[in-house]
């Protein structure tokens, strides 16, 4: 029998994880909604921003801090480069076409990061405390990188909410011609949209790269999961992202502790199929 | 204020619209009627620059408009109430028509034009704070109506305004039209309710297949037999 201290330890994790998670899902469903499309290589933009901070840091000498923001403004010149170079000419294409493009985007991505920096793990090395709470053994930066995330969201959130151009981009989501007859230029609104998914996966890296080394199929480690999660709250449900985000990194973390890391994940990609069958609308959406 | 000369326009292979010219003043109130499918709806998405018209030209308060996209044509003061209302019906009333106030100058006058709307519809200050998806029909064409206002247009382009609404909604929409227009709006509308319609503006344009059959001041107009058999059904 498993101490359920240990259980209760996976618990926390799996929420301290789902924070990161949710970060990511909630940038790429963010994306989806407003433009159709999803990039496949969400992920490996991620990855660019945590070997900015990587090298930043460990090779540059930078503070972890300033690594951090400068990986967050790569993650937004990313955003809106993807956009401008790959998005923008294949907007009206058929889906199948705006998939392989944003595919494609990802082998190019990770070869060119193996090409660069080899297949070697590296890691910003930071000497952050474990923490003890009631009995349970918590890692430091599983606590800022989750509190972090937290912020970024309910950053987003008064983004979307409070200005003008973040309600134009709902807005898109729900009619994107109405919004052009309201004197807002398409063109723009999905610049911002990039910007800002581009800022969210920017976060993300630099939340991951306290915890994790970066290496050029770091993309493969984290993509699958945030597309499920995107599918299982339902494509541009912006809640059901956030809601699956911690559903998943609960059955991935506990499940890890009852069987084995992989056992996990076993058991999240069988939820998610069985869940395709019972609710392939997502988690929210209405019955019909 | 706003001309049309010759304008031709379509979808792909499909021509809707055949050399039509139109004109509407300032302050006037112009209808467009006509069948199903005779090319309404395209002129008004001509007008507000969601299609591009093949050959022809477009003018407004004097300087040309042809070829503009919906974003400029709406900062040079052309609001579309569009057909089926197109509400955001996952954002509140007040999000809704904080969106028709978008353009920088609209936004500067934001709270002075949201009180004069709220005067004219006084239900979009009650629900406020409700998802536009659940009003009523007649609620959901308020706000679409007050959504266009936000933007602070000189010239008005309702697209069927009364479809889908109980006749009795279908008479109280007309009045608050006419309310709109005696506060100074230039308005041109398209509609299948010819009699009412015919009773609200100054002038009216009747288009057949693409082609303007017919025009005049709307008194003449509803005089006349053809009109009275055809779509009064008097």
């Amino acid at each position: 029998m498993i101490d359920p201290i240990f259980l209760a330890e996976a618990a926390v994790n799996g929420i301290l994880l789902g924070g990161v998670l949710a970060l990511l899902a909630l940038g790429l469903n963010l994306i989806f909604g407003v433009l159709d499309i999803v990039w496949i290589a969400y992920v490996d933009l991620v990855m660019l921003s945590m070997y900015l901070v990587y090298f930043l840091v460990m090779v540059y000498g930078w503070p972890i801090w300033l690594g951090a923001l400068a990986g967050v403004g790569l993650g937004v010149v990313l955003g809106v480069l993807v956009h401008v170079l790959i998005i923008t000419p294949i907007l009206d294409s058929p889906p199948i076409n705006q998939l392989l493009a944003t595919g494609g985007l990802l082998f190019f991505i990770q070869s060119f990061a193996t090409f660069l920096w080899t297949t070697d793990h590296r890691s910003v090395r930071l000497t952050l405390p474990i923490i003890e709470v009631g009995g349970m053994f918590l890692s430091f930066a599983r606590l800022v990188a989750f509190g972090l995330a937290i912020l970024a969201m309910v950053g987003l959130y008064l983004f979307l909410t409070r200005t003008y151009i973040g309600t134009a981009i709902r807005a898109v989501s729900q009619d994107r011609g109405a919004m052009a007859l309201m004197g807002a230029d398409p063109q723009r609104v999905y610049i911002v949209t990039s910007a800002v998914g581009g800022a969210m996966a920017g976060v993300a890296a630099a939340l991951l790269s306290i915890q994790y080394s970066v290496h050029p199929h770091f993309g493969a480690a984290f993509g699958p999961i945030t597309f499920m999660i995107c599918v299982l709250g339902g494509l541009g449900n912006m809640v059901g992202a956030f809601i699956a985000a911690f559903i998943m990194s609960e059955i991935i973390s506990v499940g890890g502790v009852l069987w084995s890391t992989e056992m996990g994940y076993v058991i999240a990609f069988a939820l998610f199929i069985v869940m395709m069958f019972a609710r392939p609308g997502g988690i929210l959406a209405r019955r019909q | 204020m706003l001309a049309l000369h010759e304008v031709t326009a379509g979808y792909g292979h499909f021509t809707a619209l055949w050399a039509v010219s139109l004109r509407v003043e300032r302050g006037e109130a112009v209808a467009v009627v006509g069948p199903n499918g005779a090319g309404k709806t395209t002129l008004l998405r001509v007008i507000s620059g969601v299609i591009a018209p093949r050959t022809g030209t477009l003018a407004f308060e004097s300087t040309p408009l042809t070829g503009r996209p919906p974003h400029e044509v709406v900062a040079r003061g052309i609001a579309h109430v569009p057909e089926g209302r197109r509400l955001f019906p996952a954002l509140t009333v007040a999000e809704n028509l904080r969106m028709g106030a978008f353009l920088p100058a609209a936004r500067r006058t934001f709270a002075e034009t949201l009180e004069r709307v709220h005067a004219l519809f006084p239900v979009l200050a009650e629900r406020r704070q409700q998802r536009a998806g659940s009003l009523s029909g007649g609620e959901q064409q308020m706000l679409a109506i007050g959504r266009a206002l936000m933007s602070r247009p000189k010239l008005i382009l309702f697209d069927e305004p009364s479809m889908g609404l109980a006749p009795v909604m279908v008479l109280r929409l007309f009045d608050l039209i006419r309310k709109i227009r005696e506060e100074g709006y230039t308005i041109l509308i398209v509609e299948q309710n010819v009699r009412q319609v015919l009773k609200l503006v100054d002038r009216a344009y009747l288009l057949e297949v693409g082609r303007i059959r017919m025009e005049g001041r709307a008194d003449e107009l509803s005089e006349q037999d053809f009109v009275r058999k055809a779509y009064v059904g008097l």
